[in-house]
């Protein structure tokens, strides 16, 4: 596996793992209280924040460890990053216009916060996938 | 609908052998690619572009076809 798709699974599973911690914390508050008036701006920045320092850390460890390979990125790491980008892009775009239809809607901010937030993970998440497929099967004919 | 598969083929592997037994680590050295990127190429799972094509071939000494084929 070369450098650069060890750092696709580290992104895959730091952003699955924090957005489930996310909605486990809210999930949990919302036994005593209506889901709307949950404390989730603490979690959700804690998340965000400790996804990204998670994730800077494990693509540091996957450089110690992946010394020996070097840490080449060639040309179809770099045109699969592409793919893998722009087909992870289209969530971003959906969660912008679905926090502003909500927004519209005058909806709770709770509501316009949490569907930016998802539309960020499934970006993520879409684009890791798009990315580890491109390197295990068949990328010539993409 | 599911694309086809890439027509392209290559001799690369057998290039290798015939070099001395070239690894592909050696070979992806040479291009300046991860050994990964020459087992995709080698598989047909990559395309890679003209100029990488290029590379490859001048590594060997051999023209481009002797590298890469396409039946007509």
């Amino acid at each position: 596996m070369s450098y650069e798709e060890r750092n696709v699974w580290v992104m895959f599973v730091v952003s699955v793992l924090a957005y489930a911690v996310y909605v486990a914390v809210v999930l949990t508050r919302a036994r005593d209280v209506p889901l709307t008036e949950v404390a989730y701006v603490g979690p959700l920045l804690w998340s965000i924040g400790g996804a990204i320092v998670v994730s800077i850390l494990a693509s540091i460890g996957v450089g110690l460890a992946n010394r020996r390979d070097g840490h080449l990125t060639d040309q179809r790491d770099k045109e699969i990053n592409r793919v893998g980008e722009r087909t992870g892009q289209s969530f971003v775009v959906i969660g912008a216009l679905a926090a502003m239809v909500l927004a519209l809607l005058e909806a709770d901010w709770f509501w316009i916060a949490n569907v930016i937030y998802l539309c960020f993970v499934l970006s993520a998440v879409l684009s890791s996938m798009t990315k580890l497929a491109a390197y295990r099967q068949d990328f010539s004919t993409w | 609908m599911v694309k086809p598969p890439t027509r392209v083929t290559n001799t690369i592997r057998t290039l290798r052998f015939a070099h001395g037994e070239m690894t592909q680590a050696e070979l992806a050295e040479r291009i300046g690619v991860t050994r990964q990127t020459v087992i995709a190429i080698e598989q047909g799972r990559y395309s890679p572009s003209l100029e990488m094509a290029f590379q490859i071939a001048r590594v060997f000494g051999v023209p481009l076809d002797d590298v890469f084929q396409y039946p007509g």
